[in-house]
């Protein structure tokens, strides 16, 4: 019997360049929403930093980096990227699947926060947001996950079916950016 | 306007959806007359009222926000779940 | 007429120009304004609604009179103030509200019949008959009057909207603005500095005077590049301020490129006209200056009439006289400047018209002191003015006068959240009350405060006292020796004699206006403005709503603080709907959730339909199917005669786990959930706290503490901000955890008598009665895929819904429509998804519209008698138990006619069709290809007591009037034997 075989949620929409801007797709990986149980936070983090090497972040904070992440997502929620969740953490916290649920893409450019300035009322200046802030905010009529990944990167995650029209008003604000000069 | 989520710092209104006045709710076998009152009666005061406020377009916490209606001037907020609104549980529940 | 060596606002490069079809000259640097002025161009536009002939009155964003149109077709704008548009190679700009030309305009015979145009001419006049107005008074007035013309076809430039954060925002670019920029910047505050005009600098590039021993635009020169080096500021020039909101909210209009040619290249294809901000600022400081207003003396609008404020910049930033013999009158010592420098400039200035008797004297030209305009000539520009003073009447030439009836602060954003500003006597103006407008600081001119020594300081002190509120301490930066000059004036609003006096240029509003509103009892100034329309026009009367008030506090015996002022509201400055709604057209109106099967619908020809954010397949057409009824016809029968597939992934799917789960589904449910077995579904309704149906659906139990929740497609983020609630606010007790999956599932239902073969042949697993009972779930694999399956039907037929990560969702979806064709079925869309749901009354939100509750949907059983409920309490009122209540009925055609439709109302048979006969109204209705008739759901008073009944349909809106029997809501095998098969 054939497999079924997969599309990611920006298949055919991504990478795009405008100007010194350029919106790519994260490749795929697992992505595991984790959401402690009453009074376990302090086990769950225990837990996650002997499985995964990292801790559960603080609000609006990312923990962890390159293979693994996990990126405050919400109240009492954090998502694990990249590895497998250990299975025992689901002792401490609710362990869901959320990996196709997500559209991921990463905005690259000197200002970048300048395109995202168009989408998004988070304040985002530097000094204000830096590497390794994420915030939950709206990105248009959104709900999104916003992250910035370095100086110059933001990630950015919105629900699978959004992915055609987060492309479209993200690329759109990186037009009207990059024509400013 | 701007509003604070005792999560996420000051944010802009439009990421909050408004419920209304802040009120703990009476028990489930509360009856007619309780109910009635927590869904239809309100002071609708012009000045400092505490009001619940979701953050449904960010970490989708509830908060109640204590406002002044006449002026907009914001007087505090803490999340909901700890502003003592809760409901005791009802005589009906399972047993876990 | 331009004068060389003067103008330090200019550069070399000369601009060629269009204006009215004509070719002009102008140099880098100029406005339109200063272009047309150093033309000798002064007739630029006729009035609103006299279409009299009108020049530029003003140098700033004020201006009432010089409004244009710039571009042409789609991209023209129209109601650009020429006094803020830059002149670019090749700009193109016409007068608007004239025909066929601004010097020769037909309209104005409304002039001749202004006698009886006055204030509540139409109101009086166009009262009888009744209908006429719309149809006919309306239309013309409407073709008569007004400013600007939109091309009427779609505006293809790019408008955008953005947001900005500051620690301190610096509302204009004058000295106080400068200032305060300066202090909050060196005190290491992120600082957004905002000027309305092209160039920062304020009043200093318009005066002749020095700050420190240099010129003051040197000094502000100097300042502004230290600012632009620093990057904790942001210069924001071209943008206007235009509201203060809560918690230091601005809105701010940006003009990012009308004074640049339309694109040429696709680098630049995509630059924004405009801006929208939305700045969020933790302190600000008002310095927005003060606005000269005119004096209201007879025909005082002839284009050569100006501000004296505003000849004195173009003379200085621009280097243009705005006439050759030019006549000043003043009511304060400000505007004698504007002789001097005119002097110095070898202008010829005729005199100083001073209605002071104690004014002070010049040096080069005379001063007639105690004397006042009281009439003008020359129609297309002027000619002379009438001076009268106790020597009596006399006539001197001129072709351009300077007059000043003192200034106005700025106050208008500090008005923005309720504020009403203070009159201050000497200074015969409204200054700003302080801390009306929490976190802002006044300063300068705004605060009424005119000298440049006094602004310079308070600036420092306004962004002191700002930044000491976000404890940040600031150094204020030594104090550069400026001008201390005393602003001294003695009030004079109008000047009395024959002819009109103008008040509101842009409205035509005259003095008479006034004083006759307040004839006619319109005394309060809100009535008056209304009445008059001053102050209506898009400057918002900016310069003409002081005098006005003053004029009808005279007119009432009153005193100007007792006459009040009417409130300023934002936009400060005219913003167009294309700013504010940017982002808003096309496809960002709103965000469109595809489905992964989206593709492969398209590649079978499937049309779409918006169900909330989605897009889903309504039907597949096949060869030969000429219509949509055709499709849905066949694909209805396919799913009863063979198997079905459709993409049912838009429903909300919610994961809860946690030990309370099964506490929050029974607080949730009106049914029980707790006592739900591992690997079944049930199906579940949900109450709002007033008793009414919130949403249904079914809940499946995955394992001890795990379930899963499906919402409708309309409700999914309603439910899931209910469950947070409950969760956070009712029951913070509960240690419950869930969150969304519904984008993390592709979820596709399979439904007819071949289902199951279709579903076995697929899965790894053995799919049979016994394995997959009614209403089980749990994992399967499917082609290497492990996934859910759930045997639930929303069609009355033997059905499953299967579940694969959305990114196997495109190939499963594939997969299961070739495999169902080959079983004599195939894809199915939302048509017949609905007529398979009506033939089994099985209800979505057009019944549950937020009205109904489960006793109206006979549903009362599924609120359980044996545990409490959200909602349950009130859903036992007595008037939602009342029989006569609206019900749940299915309808089926009786008379002759057989069409019967949705949004019907329904009577009986023998009452007359009026809204208290009205008996209740249908739902949803669809044509059953099953049953070969068409059938409905209906919400019928009394319903149940009505089966067998006819009843009267009436849509007056398709024109539908028709009898119909009421039946059960359940049309197809009422037994339910064939989804249990």
């Amino acid at each position: 019997m054939d497999d079924l075989s997969a599309k990611s949620p920006c298949e055919g929409l991504l990478p795009a360049t405008v100007g010194g801007f350029t919106l790519r797709e994260e490749p795929p990986t697992t992505l595991t929403l984790i959401a402690p149980y009453a009074g376990q936070e302090a086990a769950l983090s225990a837990a996650m930093d002997a499985a995964h090497g990292l801790a559960f972040p603080a609000p609006n904070r990312t923990t962890g980096s390159g293979e693994a992440r996990a990126v405050w997502f919400g109240r009492r929620q954090a998502v694990l990227m990249g590895p497998d969740a250990q299975p025992g953490l689901a002792a401490h916290a609710a362990l869901t699947d959320i990996s196709d649920g997500w559209a991921v893409v990463r905005l690259d450019g000197d200002r970048a926060e300048d395109v995202l300035a168009r989408l998004v009322p988070v304040d985002l200046r530097p000094r204000v947001f830096q590497p390794g802030h994420t915030a939950r905010t709206e990105l248009r009529h959104m709900m999104a996950s916003l992250t910035r990944v370095s100086a110059k990167s933001f990630q950015i995650m919105v629900f699978r079916s959004f992915a055609e029209t987060l492309v479209h008003d993200v690329k759109t604000a990186m037009e009207a950016v990059a024509a400013r000069g | 306007m701007r509003i604070t989520c005792p999560i996420c710092g000051e944010r802009d209104r439009r990421e909050f959806t408004y419920r209304g006045a802040a009120l703990g709710a009476p028990a489930l076998e509360a009856g007619i007359e309780a109910w009635h009152a927590q869904v239809h009666l309100r002071l609708n005061p012009a000045g400092s009222l505490a009001e619940l406020w979701h953050h449904e377009m960010g970490c989708g916490a509830w908060v109640q926000v204590t406002r002044n209606t006449a002026t907009h001037e914001m007087l505090g907020s803490v999340l909901a779940e700890d502003a003592d609104l809760a409901m005791p549980a009802p005589e009906t529940e399972v047993e876990p | 007429m331009r004068i060389s060596g003067l103008g330090h606002g200019m550069g070399n490069r000369p601009v060629s120009f269009s204006f009215n079809g004509k070719h002009y000259m102008g140099v880098e640097g100029d406005t339109l304004a200063s272009a047309l002025l150093a033309n000798d161009v002064h007739l630029v536009a006729r009035s609103f609604k006299y279409h009299r002939p009108r020049g530029i009155l003003t140098a700033g964003s004020e201006e009432p009179n010089a409004l244009v149109t710039v571009g042409e077709g789609a991209a023209g704008d129209p109601n650009i103030r020429a006094t803020q548009q830059d002149i670019f190679e090749g700009l193109v700009a016409r007068s608007q509200n004239c025909w066929p030309s601004v010097d020769r305009d037909v309209m104005a015979v409304n002039d001749l019949a202004a006698p009886f145009l006055g204030a509540g001419f139409y109101y009086k006049t166009f009262m009888w008959p009744a209908p006429f107005w719309e149809k006919l008074y309306e239309p013309i007035i409407r073709r008569a009057a007004g400013l600007g013309a939109l091309s009427g076809t779609p505006n293809t430039d790019v408008y955008e909207k953005a947001f900005a954060f500051c620690d301190l925002l610096v509302i204009g670019s004058g000295p106080a603005g400068l200032m305060a920029a300066l202090t909050g910047a060196r005190a290491g505050a992120d600082v957004i500095l905002a000027e309305e005009d092209s160039r920062m600098g304020g009043r200093l590039l318009a005066e002749v005077e020095e700050i420190d021993g240099r010129p003051a635009h040197v000094w502000a020169a100097e300042v502004i590049a230290e600012l632009e080096a620093l990057d904790n500021v942001r210069l924001m020039t071209r943008t206007a301020i235009t509201g203060a909101y809560d918690q230091g909210t601005f809105s701010a209009l940006e003009r990012v490129s009308h004074h640049l040619p339309p694109s040429q290249s696709l680098k630049t294809a995509h630059r924004p006209r405009e801006c929208f901000w939305r700045i969020a600022a933790k302190a600000s400081v008002l310095a927005a200056g003060a606005i000269e207003r005119p004096v209201a003396f007879p025909n005082n609008d002839r284009p050569g009439i100006m501000t004296a404020g505003a000849v004195r910049a173009y003379l200085n930033r621009w280097g243009v006289a705005a006439g050759e013999r030019i006549t000043v009158f003043a009511n304060n010592d400000d505007a004698h400047r504007t002789a001097r420098d005119l002097l110095a400039a070898g202008v010829h200035v005729t005199a100083v018209v001073d209605s002071r008797h104690d004014a002070p004297d010049g040096t080069g030209f005379p001063v007639i002191k105690g004397a006042v305009v009281c009439d003008t000539a020359g129609r297309r520009r002027l000619q002379s003015v009438t001076v009268r003073s106790v020597r009596g009447e006399e006539k001197i030439q001129t072709d351009c006068l300077a007059m000043s009836g003192g200034w106005n602060p700025s106050v208008h954003l500090t008005c923005h959240m309720n504020g009403r500003p203070r009159w201050n006597r000497e200074l015969a103006a409204f200054v700003p009350v302080a801390g009306v407008v929490p976190g802002m600081q006044v300063a300068g001119a705004a605060n009424g405060v005119f000298s440049t020594g006094g602004a310079l300081r308070e600036g420092a002190a306004a962004a002191r006292a700002a930044l000491a509120d976000l404890g940040l301490k600031a150094q204020v930066p030594p104090l550069p020796v400026a001008s201390e000059e005393v602003y001294r004036i003695s009030p004079l609003w109008a000047v009395p004699g024959k002819g009109r006096a103008w008040l509101d240029f842009q409205n035509d509003v005259t003095v008479k206006d006034v004083t006759q509103a307040a004839t006619e009892n319109f005394r309060s100034v809100e009535h008056m403005k209304r009445y008059t329309t001053q102050g209506m026009a898009t400057d918002q009367g900016k310069n003409s709503n002081v005098a006005a008030l003053a004029v009808l506090a005279d007119a009432t015996g009153r005193s100007i603080p007792e006459t009040g002022v009417t409130s300023f509201r934002p936009p400060f400055v005219p913003t167009s709907i294309a700013a504010m709604g940017a982002g808003g057209e096309g496809q960002g109106f709103k965000p469109r959730r595809y489905l992964t099967s989206h593709a492969a619908g398209l590649e079978q020809g499937a049309s779409n339909t918006e169900v909330g954010l989605w897009y889903r397949a309504s039907y597949f057409p096949k060869q030969g199917e000429t219509n949509w009824r055709q499709s849905c016809d066949r694909e209805v029968m396919m799913v009863r005669n063979a198997v079905g597939v459709c993409d049912v992934s838009t429903l909300g799917k919610i994961d809860i786990k946690g030990r309370d789960a099964a506490r929050l589904l029974d607080l949730v449910y009106t049914n029980m959930f707790s006592t739900l077995k591992i690997g079944r579904v049930r199906y579940g309704l949900m109450l709002r706290e007033d008793g009414f149906v919130m949403d249904d659906g079914t809940t499946a139990r995955l394992g001890e503490d795990h379930y899963v929740m499906t919402t409708t497609t309309a409700a999914a983020g309603q439910v899931m901000a209910h469950l947070e609630f409950l969760t956070q606010v009712v029951r913070p007790d509960l240690d419950v955890r869930f969150t969304s999956v519904t984008d993390h599932w592709a979820q596709f239902a399979i439904a007819g008598p071949k289902a199951r073969a279709l579903v076995d042949g697929l899965v790894e697993e053995t799919v049979n009665g016994d394995s997959w009972p009614f209403m089980a779930c749990g994992e399967i694999t499917v082609k290497g895929v492990r996934g859910r399956l759930f045997r639930i039907s929303f069609s009355g037929e033997h059905a499953y819904e299967i579940a694969v990560p959305a990114r196997y969702g495109d190939a499963l979806y594939r997969a299961l429509v070739a495999q169902a064709e080959r079983l004599g079925g195939g894809a199915y869309g939302m048509e017949a998804l609905n007529v398979l749901r009506i033939e089994k009354g099985f209800i979505t939100h057009a019944e549950i519209n937020g009205t109904v509750t489960a006793f109206d949907l006979g549903m009362q059983g599924l609120i359980s008698k044996k545990k409490s409920c959200w909602g349950k309490a009130l859903s036992e009122r007595a008037g939602l138990m009342d029989e006569d209540r609206m019900q749940l009925v299915g309808l089926k055609p009786a008379g002759a006619a057989q069409d019967i439709s949705a949004g019907a109302h329904l009577f009986d048979p023998d009452a007359s069709v009026e809204r208290v006969n009205d008996l209740g109204y249908v739902t949803s209705v669809g044509f059953s290809p099953t049953l070969g008739h068409m059938i409905g759901l209906a919400m019928l008073s009394a319903g149940r007591d009505r089966m067998g009944d006819t009843v009267r349909l009436v849509d007056h809106t398709r024109g539908i009037d028709t009898l119909c029997e009421v039946v059960n809501p359940v049309f197809f095998d009422p037994e339910g034997g064939r989804v249990r098969g």
